[in-house]
């Protein structure tokens, strides 16, 4: 059986790992590439990679690690590409079909799009036929407002007005393959999912969910799988501090009758 | 240990990339490549793809030198393994996009997987389930989750021809061989040790 996915987020600022919270508050957690070879050996199903760098500074200044000094997110993904046998997912900064290109050509199975599906209508559309749906992923980011809940962009600044019911539901008819459904609200907060939206657009939606944001505990994962028709969970901070963690994390959930990948992986 | 000199048929398939970097991290002499004396040379050849069976049987067709190829594989039973696209190229014909031939050097058809309510393509994880014994399969009873992207899939005209399948509404094949023939439809470059398992397997042949 086609199982659901544990994915860990690892999110890009200037050339660094960092830890998100509520969208706004970025802490640095160290070299990308350690941290993702350290996450493919835990048996992570995939990884979601995404570049929050509001300007186009890179620079991995620390030779003491023993790499070289990587100045752009693009010659950052080509190094993970080396070393990451799993599929991944690169996001941040794409506007055409020749960023699209530039991403899988350097080893990325699908991309992710946000801001630029709201302000260029025909990008899904086209991404879509050029590449396959398949490999295109549409963030969305949501928050809670007194008019109920809306679509962010710009990195959760900018209200588009959007539902989001109805924005999912263009996002898939224009071509989208999956959906990454993100709350501002609960980012970095590790109060756990909000469950009541994922079920909302897990439930209507026929491309695949992947539920990220508020993650505190394993137990929000199988919460989300029970309760709702997500297909895959997603958490970015949860899974760095803990030694091993996504291993921890999926023996938690095959342990608790949860459709996931076996923990254990195959030494060669 | 024997030498291993692997060739990865180069026609412009856009996991290239991936493949090859599987093989060298399994420090295994590899190169990509379409030319003739490097093909003839090698000992195991394997033929990756993504995109649609007829696109990607045109480009094998004006950059591979398939007369070659044939030669290696058929009449010199040099091991060979399809990846994904490359696995269903070996069937006679397609059905993606219209009508298109292949290889033909396995008997069967390429078709549109009967997925249910499950919705198309199939992507993720899924179990690959042995249904004959095989070189290639070895070692992966228990541990045996594998990468998938696919709409369609190779129906095989003898049974024999299938070593292992999948479950996504219908069963369809996901690993087939004859002889030194092989192909499977998910992707070991994405599949982690279970990947690493099974083209440690493939080079043993």
């Amino acid at each position: 059986m086609k199982k659901n996915r544990v994915i860990p987020v690892l999110l890009l600022k200037n050339g660094w790992l960092v830890q998100s919270r509520e969208f706004s508050r970025h802490q640095n957690l160290g070299n990308p590439i350690d941290a993702v070879k350290r996450l493919s050996k835990w048996a992570s199903d995939e990884l979601i990679y995404l570049d929050i760098s509001r300007d186009d500074v890179y620079d991995i200044k620390r030779d003491d690690q023993g790499y070289d000094n990587i100045n752009s997110f693009l010659g950052i993904i080509e190094a993970v590409s080396k070393e990451v046998f799993m599929p991944m997912t690169i996001g941040g900064k794409i506007k055409n079909l020749h960023d699209i290109e530039k991403r899988l050509l350097l080893g990325a199975d699908k991309i992710s799009i946000n801001t630029e599906a709201y302000k260029e209508n025909k990008l899904i559309e086209n991404a879509a036929k050029e590449f396959g749906s398949q490999c295109i992923v549409v963030s969305m980011d949501v928050k809670k407002t007194l008019q109920g809940n809306r679509v962010f962009t710009n990195f959760g600044t900018k209200d588009t007005g959007h539902d989001p019911s109805y924005w999912s539901r263009r996002l898939e008819d224009s071509g989208a393959g999956e959906i990454l459904l993100n709350s501002i609200d609960l980012d970095g907060t590790g109060r756990g999912y909000d469950i009541e939206l994922i079920d909302q657009i897990s439930s209507q939606c026929r491309c695949p969910i992947i539920a990220l944001g508020g993650v505190g505990d394993w137990s929000h994962f199988k919460e989300a799988l029970d309760k709702t028709n997500v297909d895959s969970v997603a958490a970015a901070n949860i899974f760095q501090y803990t030694d091993q963690s996504v291993y921890l994390a999926k023996k938690y959930l095959a342990k608790n009758d949860c459709n996931v990948r076996k923990p254990d992986l195959l030494k060669i | 240990m024997v030498r291993k000199d692997v060739c990865i048929l180069d026609y412009g398939s856009g996991n290239v990339g991936s493949v090859f970097n599987l093989l060298k991290h399994l420090k295994t002499n590899v190169v990509v490549s379409n030319e003739k004396k490097i093909i003839e040379n090698s000992t195991h050849l394997i033929l990756p793809g993504v995109g649609s069976f007829g696109s990607a049987m045109e480009k094998i067709r004006s950059k591979l030198p398939l007369d070659v190829i044939e030669n290696q594989v058929i009449n010199k039973n040099k091991p060979f393994l399809g990846i994904c696209v490359g696995m269903q190229v070996l069937a006679g014909y397609g059905l993606e996009f219209g009508k298109h031939s292949g290889l033909g050097w396995i008997d069967g058809v390429v078709d549109l997987i009967q997925s249910g309510e499950n919705p198309l393509p199939h992507i993720g994880w899924n179990n690959v389930d042995s249904i004959c014994e095989s070189k290639l399969m070895d070692g992966l009873e228990t541990i045996n989750d594998f990468y998938f992207v696919n709409s369609y899939c190779f129906k095989a005209k003898d049974k024999g021809n299938v070593l292992a399948e999948t479950e996504y509404h219908e069963k369809f094949a996901s690993v087939i061989g004859k002889d030194n023939i092989l192909g499977v439809q998910f992707h070991p470059e994405k599949s982690q040790g279970a990947g690493q398992k099974i083209i440690t397997n493939f080079l043993e042949y």
